[in-house]
């Protein structure tokens, strides 16, 4: 700070504090309504304090799921999520790593091509193409079942860029040196661009996580069967209709439940996560 | 840029990029490619006939009043996000800037940056549930206060509904590149500034704020990208789209006509004219980018 402003200072702290109340506003009154039973949610107002019910509300979702909407299981949900969060990020860190090391470190006919075949991926989200993609899907016999949940969310131009980016930082030394050995490319790739690329990796890891995780409109779309829902998707196949029809007590469990995996992959990788999120934008 | 020193194979290239062009081509060229066919197309409602009508689908969207305003509700929508989500977000990097040390600086971060992992349809449950007409805690409070509150029922407030969740959601991302920005403007300039006699709220406009610029311009072109599509699962879970369309953008939209009223023709020429406008999204996005590589 450069100088000493004892207004300003109390200003600061009082607009981040009503700033993190307000951020944490949500989050605590689901918690609270995740503990309680459903007719003290019921009663207006609410209590703003935790109830007896935590135990009651989080192993029913877990175990048997909602009695009015969805009964699957949340368990379960829990289970496809984590395969998805996982298959995404290891399937786009594998599929990237391997392209962008050919097309820095090969010169060949069509590389420019594919570069930008690769490259304008990036102006055609799911959400833009969502008829087409379902019936390519269909017809390849890939809903309900996990590659057809990941593999059209594994191929990501962000991916292919950051590793491009950061193997031009790589210094020619190296792969002179690996040559002069006698080393060839594969070897290379092995024993220098995979252990450089780790930091970038975490990184991506991080970013891809909490993307797979926390996919909507396509798992909506390609899983019709309860035992193939993430936890995203259960939550609004809970919700049933009016607002008194809902039991908000599970909703706001199963809620926790889903914002507990990535926000726990964010505070614990705090620094991969904002090194990630910066690098990827780039 | 161009490596000097490069590997020589005639096979082994193909072989590393096949995965990823595999992948490419199948799920997003054929689609894309079929996206633009079926928009040239009208299907019977048992999706067994169907014929090449030219641009019948485009004009026939045009002429569609609740297409046209769609394109209104998505530019009120984007532009409210956009802008409170900067501003806000920009107001909180500045205060978390000046007290970077310490464990108080590391609880505010925390919680500020909590939100990025809460998925967008997460979002609108919670909100929804605060804002519920019957039971929400909040409602409870604005009737305290006066306010007849029901989104179910009045379009204006579902809108502010769906706006207040995506803010929210898109807050922790703005101020985490807001904070980069500010921490990586150097402390001489500010010193030197201060030196000269100039006060805070002075040096906040006349040099961090045009020192961010590029910061916020980039933070401008995702937010609105960001309310264009991503914020398909806060709308999905809350407001549907209604009440009587008041909520539903164009991605929506889409996703209505296309997957509820199996509308394919109309719903493919949506999709290549959301298509259309992302392109050039990402054009200004690139524009800008090779600005800053100057820079």
């Amino acid at each position: 700070m450069v100088e000493k402003r004892p207004l300003l200072d109390f200003i600061t702290h009082a607009v981040l504090i009503v700033g993190a109340l307000l951020i944490a506003f949500p989050l605590y009154v689901a918690f609270v309504a995740s503990t309680l039973s459903l007719e003290e949610i019921m009663s207006v107002p609410m209590p703003l304090l935790p109830g007896s019910h935590f135990i009651d509300n989080y192993s029913q979702v877990l175990f048997a799921g909602s009695t009015t909407g969805s009964k699957a299981a949340v368990l379960d949900m829990l289970i496809n999520s984590t395969v998805m969060a996982l298959a995404v990020p290891l399937g786009k860190t594998t599929i990237s790593i391997l392209s962008s090391f050919a097309i820095v470190y090969f010169r060949f006919p069509l590389r420019n091509f594919f570069f930008w075949m690769i490259f304008v991926t990036l102006m055609l989200p799911v959400e833009v193409r969502i008829i087409p993609t379902f019936k390519v899907m269909a017809d390849l016999g890939l809903l309900n079942t996990y590659a057809g949940l990941t593999l059209p969310l594994i191929a990501s131009a962000t991916a292919t860029f950051l590793f491009r980016q950061f193997f031009m930082t790589i210094p020619d030394e190296l792969a002179e040196a690996a040559r002069i050995d006698g080393a060839g490319p594969m070897r290379f790739f092995w024993d220098v661009v995979v252990p450089l690329s780790k930091t970038t990796m975490a990184a991506l890891f991080v970013i891809q996580f909490i993307y797979g995780w926390n996919q909507y409109l396509w798992p909506l779309l390609i899983t019709s069967d309860e035992s193939m829902y993430t936890v995203v998707i259960g939550i609004k196949r809970m919700i049933v209709g009016g607002d008194a029809a809902n039991e908000w007590n599970l909703i706001m469990a199963t809620a926790m439940l889903a914002m507990l995996p990535p926000a726990a992959v964010v505070l614990l990788m705090q620094k991969w996560f904002v090194k990630g999120l910066v690098e990827t934008e780039k | 840029m161009e490596k000097r020193v490069v590997f020589r194979s005639a096979w082994l290239p193909y072989v590393l990029l096949a995965p990823q062009l595999a992948i490419t081509i199948i799920f997003f060229f054929w689609p894309a490619g079929q996206a633009v066919w079926y928009s040239f197309q009208l299907q019977d409602a048992f999706g067994l006939h169907s014929e090449f009508v030219g641009f019948d689908n485009f004009t026939a969207l045009f002429r569609d009043p609740h297409y046209l305003e769609s394109f209104k509700t998505t530019a009120v929508f984007s532009v409210a996000v956009a802008g409170s989500g900067i501003v806000i977000s920009l107001l909180l990097a500045v205060m978390a800037d000046r007290v970077v040390r310490g464990s108080v600086a590391l609880l505010y971060k925390t919680v500020l940056i909590w939100p990025y992992a809460v998925a967008a349809a997460v979002a609108g449950v919670l909100w929804a549930f605060l804002f519920a007409p019957s039971i929400g805690i909040v409602t409870y409070m604005l009737k305290g206060m006066g306010v007849d509150w029901n989104w179910i029922i009045k379009g204006d407030q579902a809108m502010l509904l769906i706006i207040i969740a995506s803010v929210w959601k898109q807050i922790s991302y703005n101020f985490l590149f807001f904070l980069a920005g500010l921490q990586s403007i150097p402390k001489s300039l500010i010193e030197a500034a201060a030196i000269d006699g100039a006060g805070p709220t002075r040096r906040f406009w006349t040099i961090v704020l045009p020192l961010l610029s590029p910061t916020a311009f980039f933070l401008l072109v995702v937010n609105i990208v960001y309310a264009f599509f991503e914020t398909f699962g806060v709308i999905d879970a809350t407001t549907q789209g209604g009440p009587a369309q008041a909520t539903q953008i164009l991605v929506y939209k889409v996703y209505h006509d296309g997957v509820k009223s199996a509308d394919i023709g109309g719903s493919s020429a949506q999709s290549v004219i959301l298509m259309i406008i992302v392109v050039a999204l990402t054009v200004i996005q690139f524009r800008y980018i090779e600005r800053k590589v100057q820079y």
